[in-house]
């Protein structure tokens, strides 16, 4: 095809579409068909847009806080599948412009690599992924007060389950607990671990609290996932997890990270950059709108995300996020706590240039949007130069 | 062992929980226990709570044994013939009152027909189970609850006859109706709450049909022949009180025609109502601004400057006048005492209220609407007859809404007016619909309650037939004479110079964030500014210090408070709220120093 016709649009449109028209012609067509596509391309892509001096925030906020106060509360669970529910609705896209850091439902979609994804062993490595504690593999635990020693039995099943030996149990423990006790298991069932503490003033009242940390001890799988659920989405087998961590599972040899993801968008920042959080930002906003069935432009989410990460990591729509980047005092302290902000600026000195929106409106000025923005050009000659009457 | 509570307070053990609340239950019925004093079992958590606390709602029941009423015909019989009351069925134990805990333990029956043995109470009458406004509305089981809850929440608002000594009483905001009638469809509630005595609405002739469109959006058309011989017509009394107060230091009040030399004197004109003893007289007209009565107050500050004050006492006006946009007669006046022992002077106005645009009226199945027109009465289509609807409705307000007992009272009162009785349309126990058609038939009409009806605008005949009858109607106190409200200019506020807030003050309508981001969100900046220009100032700045300066009007000058007359000021247009604001920030020890540019460099 002739490259010709497309170059003399590279600087007028993003390559991005230029890239989108040439895929979808046609094998022939002729120059002139191209050429008159590409003229109506033109005119459609400035058609879309914005205008100078259009309120494009305002319209934006508008365009999501409106159809937001429609949402029901109620949160929406997995369809009869499992037990696992997620924050969605008003309260989760409050969380996510909010720019909480611990958010409250924690979620992974974990994509596999080729054989794996076809669904080979997908429920024991679902299982592996998950963060087990030494509690689910203990059968029964009893104290000896005679001896001053725990018995601890173990459950055989659901060792053997996992390819694990009461051996590996022992060595967790003493990993755990660098010295103080000793882990041998029972000369009549290797099963039955016995733990006595090596100390000479062995405390009885020692062995019992032992018996509550050694629940919580940590054996096996990804730290900070909870849950497990292997799950068919269209052709492949993925693993959804509630609880989060992003760097332990991409470490996984069988996990497909070009397209795992999770909902924790500081987590994403963190290991992924604040590009990837700004598009999650997007992903997670948009993915509530649609579940409600509402129908906001996309645009309007994505300026939103673009304004809380253009400061190079993800701010909140709050007074301790964006607000606070606002130039402008009387902007910030007409949002909450207006005295500090006008305290905090005479101490510093600050000057308001009055050049966004909300101020003019307080002092009623002609607001520098639509009709307010352009202005005359006129040559005035320097002031002191000439007497008061050239003054205007 | 069952655990006992008496008002939530563990008090003990029992063995048998069942023969121990069956006990105070019995006791109960035969008077060794007070009625008021319920008991429920829980057997499940085996706990027994017995109530005594006041504040619970209680209602009555008849009492069922072995699947029997208690209260039998031989009863029923003695009640008709007055030999027994309400409270000798309590007594002997054939009525009982339970409250929400005891009902957990009770089954009750709604219609006699249906107790079996397990039933324990039977409902006096199934229309029980709504309350006494929700009881007035006629064929109830024909409509959605939802319909009945609005239609009784609004008949409480219902302009009636809610007093007979109503003319010697000072209440507030009462509402009057002047020819109160009793609805030609009743239900039981009418006769037990003797609704008689204290109507509310009109029977008017209804015709279901749309006019010009000036009925839609649930307006109603109304016949202004109706309205002239007194449909809807209501009075409104609105009372003016004034006492004298007294002051620290023997002084006092005083009701009198204020003295010339009072400060604050209106114009003689104000006060040419009042009567020598400074009230205003029965029977005159008075309207916005006239004095209804006339009072003076001691000086609000008595010490300083007394000695070198050559007037002495100045009196302050404080008569009690009519405020902005009110109007009526004096009806009554009324002199007396309050407790602290001041002389009280009540004024009660009277204004007559004719239907009018824009007044609300509803039918007893929350189908409220507001006048959209007054028709005169030769434009009002006619039956075959020559008979002229009042009320024209939409027919659009029926399908949603599903008001079947609407259309079933309209057929209801025409066979009563008709016949010349009233029709039972008690909820749950009315008469038989098709009764009613069959009636209406033998009176001549078509069964389905339409009728051809003509156009008075071109004489001819519809072609679909109306579905016309009588219903009972009702005026609500919502008016438009106490609503309607305007403002070009007016009156603002001494603190922010933006004018004030509510009718009562001729105040502005408030354009409020919400709606300022609209303009914004057009990018119409200029009209915005317009908008909220209603406080704009004019204010000279020193340009050297940043601070509002002082104009001085003798030497046509303005100067700067701080750097004095040789710092140049400019004059710059800013909302006063603004200064104001920059007012407070100076209170709490901030320098806003205003920097000022010339817009074209």
């Amino acid at each position: 095809m002739d490259n010709k016709l497309f170059k003399e649009y590279e600087d007028l449109i993003p390559a991005k579409i230029i890239d989108d028209v040439k895929a979808s012609l046609p094998d022939k067509i002729s120059d002139s068909k191209v050429k008159k596509i590409m003229e109506l391309v033109y005119e459609e892509y400035k058609n879309s847009l914005a205008e100078p001096g259009e309120s494009v925030g305002l319209v934006a906020a508008e365009s999501i806080g409106e159809p937001s106060t429609q949402m029901t509360l109620n949160t929406f669970h997995f369809a009869g599948v499992s037990e696992m529910n997620v924050t969605t609705g008003l309260p989760r896209i409050i969380e996510v412009l909010d720019g909480r850091a611990e958010i409250s439902t924690k979620m992974m979609q974990i994509y596999l690599k080729s054989p794996y994804s076809e669904g080979k062993d997908i429920k024991k490595i679902a299982e592996s992924i998950k963060e087990t504690t030494l509690k689910e593999y203990i059968k029964e635990t009893s104290i000896d007060i005679a001896e001053s020693q725990m018995m601890l039995s173990l459950d055989e099943d659901k060792l053997s389950r996992v390819g694990m030996k009461p051996a590996t149990i022992i060595k967790v423990l003493e990993k755990a607990f660098a010295k103080g006790y000793s882990f041998k298991p029972s000369k009549e069932n290797e099963n039955v671990l016995i733990i006595k503490s090596t100390s000479k003033e062995d405390d009885l009242n020692n062995i019992y609290k032992l018996k509550e940390k050694l629940q919580e001890i940590y054996v096996n799988g990804i730290k900070g996932i909870k849950q497990v659920l292997p799950v068919r989405k269209g052709e492949e087998y993925i693993v959804v997890t509630s609880g989060s961590n992003l760097k332990d599972v991409f470490k996984l040899e069988f996990v497909n990270p070009d397209k795992t993801i999770t909902n924790d968008i500081f987590e994403i920042e963190k290991i992924l950059g604040v590009e990837a959080a700004r598009q999650a930002i997007i992903d997670e906003v948009a993915k509530v709108i649609d579940e409600q069935g509402l129908n906001v432009d996309l645009r309007h989410i994505m300026l939103v995300s673009d304004i809380m990460t253009t400061s190079a990591t993800v701010l909140g729509v709050n007074r301790y996020g964006i607000v606070k980047e606002k130039p402008s005092v009387l902007a910030r302290a007409s949002f909450e706590t207006p005295i500090k902000h006008i305290i905090n600026a005479s101490i510093s000195g600050e000057t308001d240039y009055l050049r966004s929106v909300i101020e003019n409106v307080m002092i009623n000025q002609v607001v520098p949007v639509g009709t307010g923005l352009p202005r005359l050009t006129v040559k005035v000659e320097k002031k002191g130069k000439k007497e008061k009457s050239e003054k205007e | 062992m069952v655990e006992v509570f008496i008002d939530n307070k563990y008090v003990g053990n029992v063995k048998d929980g069942k023969k121990f609340s069956e006990d105070i239950i019995a006791f109960r019925r035969i008077g060794k226990l007070p009625m008021e004093v319920n008991v429920r079992y829980d057997q499940k958590m085996d706990q027994i709570f017995v109530e005594t606390a006041r504040g619970r709602a209680i209602r009555p029941l008849i009492v069922v044994k072995d699947g029997k009423s208690v209260l039998t015909d031989k009863h029923l019989e003695q009640l008709r013939n007055n030999s027994l009351s309400w409270a000798d069925l309590l007594k002997q134990g054939l009525l009982e009152y339970l409250d929400p805990t005891e009902e957990e333990n009770a089954l009750v029956a709604f219609y006699e027909s249906d107790l079996t043995s397990e039933h324990t109470h039977l409902e006096i009458s199934p229309i029980a189970i709504l309350g006494l406004c929700t009881s007035l509305i006629p064929f109830g089981q024909f409509n959605q609850g939802v319909r009945l809850s609005q239609g009784s929440k609004n008949q409480k608002q219902a302009v009636g006859f809610y007093a007979a000594n109503y003319f010697c009483r000072i209440d507030m905001d009462v509402n009057i109706l002047h020819y109160p009638q009793n609805p030609v469809v009743k239900t039981l509630m009418h006769d037990v709450s003797d609704y008689e005595k204290h109507p509310s609405g009109q029977n008017v002739v209804i015709a279901v049909m749309p006019y010009d469109g000036y009925n839609m959006e649930d307006a109603v058309v109304i016949n202004r022949g109706s309205v002239d011989r007194g449909l809807g017509r209501s009075t409104y009394y609105r009372p003016v009180v004034s006492e004298e107060l007294r002051y620290p230091g023997g002084l006092m009040d005083e009701i009198v025609i204020p003295n010339k030399d009072v400060k604050g004197y209106r114009t003689e004109k104000d006060y040419r109502f009042l009567e020598e003893d400074g009230i205003v007289s029965a029977e005159s007209k008075v309207a916005e601004g006239d004095v209804i009565i006339g009072k003076t107050s001691p000086p609000r500050f008595l010490n300083s400057m007394d000695e070198y004050n050559l007037a002495g006492n100045v009196r302050r006006e404080s008569s009690m006048t009519l405020e902005h946009g009110e109007k009526g007669v004096v009806d009554l006046v009324m002199l007396s005492e309050n407790e602290e022992g001041n002389r009280l002077i009540q004024v009660r106005l009277r204004e007559q209220r004719i239907p009018e645009i824009g007044d609300k009226f509803i039918s007893r199945h929350g189908q409220k609407g507001v006048i959209g027109l007054v028709v005169p009465e030769q434009d009002i289509p006619f039956s075959e007859t020559g008979m002229r609807p009042d009320i024209l409705f939409n027919p659009h307000g029926l399908p949603k809404r599903m008001t079947v007992a609407h259309l079933m009272e309209m057929l209801g009162g025409r066979v009563g007016a008709m016949e010349g009785r009233f029709v039972d349309g008690t909820t749950f126990d009315s008469e038989n619909a098709d009764d009613l058609r069959k009636t209406l038939e033998k009176l001549g009409f078509k069964e389905d309650g339409t009728e051809v009806m003509y156009s008075s605008i071109t004489g001819r005949p519809y072609t679909a037939r109306i579905f016309i009858g009588n219903m009972y109607y009702q005026r609500l106190k919502h008016m438009v004479a106490n609503k309607m409200h305007s403002r070009a200019r007016g009156p603002i506020q001494l603190l922010t110079r933006q004018p004030t807030e509510g009718r009562a003050k001729e105040g502005g309508l408030r354009l409020g964030e919400m709606e300022k981001d609209t303009f914004v969100a057009h990018g119409a900046s200029m009209l915005l500014k317009e908008r909220f220009d209603s406080d704009k100032t004019i204010v000279p700045i020193c340009e050297k210090c940043g601070m509002i300066g002082v104009y001085d009007s003798r030497k046509n000058k303005s100067y700067c408070p701080v750097c004095g007359d040789t710092a140049e000021l400019s004059n710059v247009e800013i909302a006063y709220a603004f200064k104001l604001f920059m007012d407070e920030i100076k209170s709490f020890g901030i320098y806003p120093k205003m920097i000022l540019k010339s817009e074209y460099e």
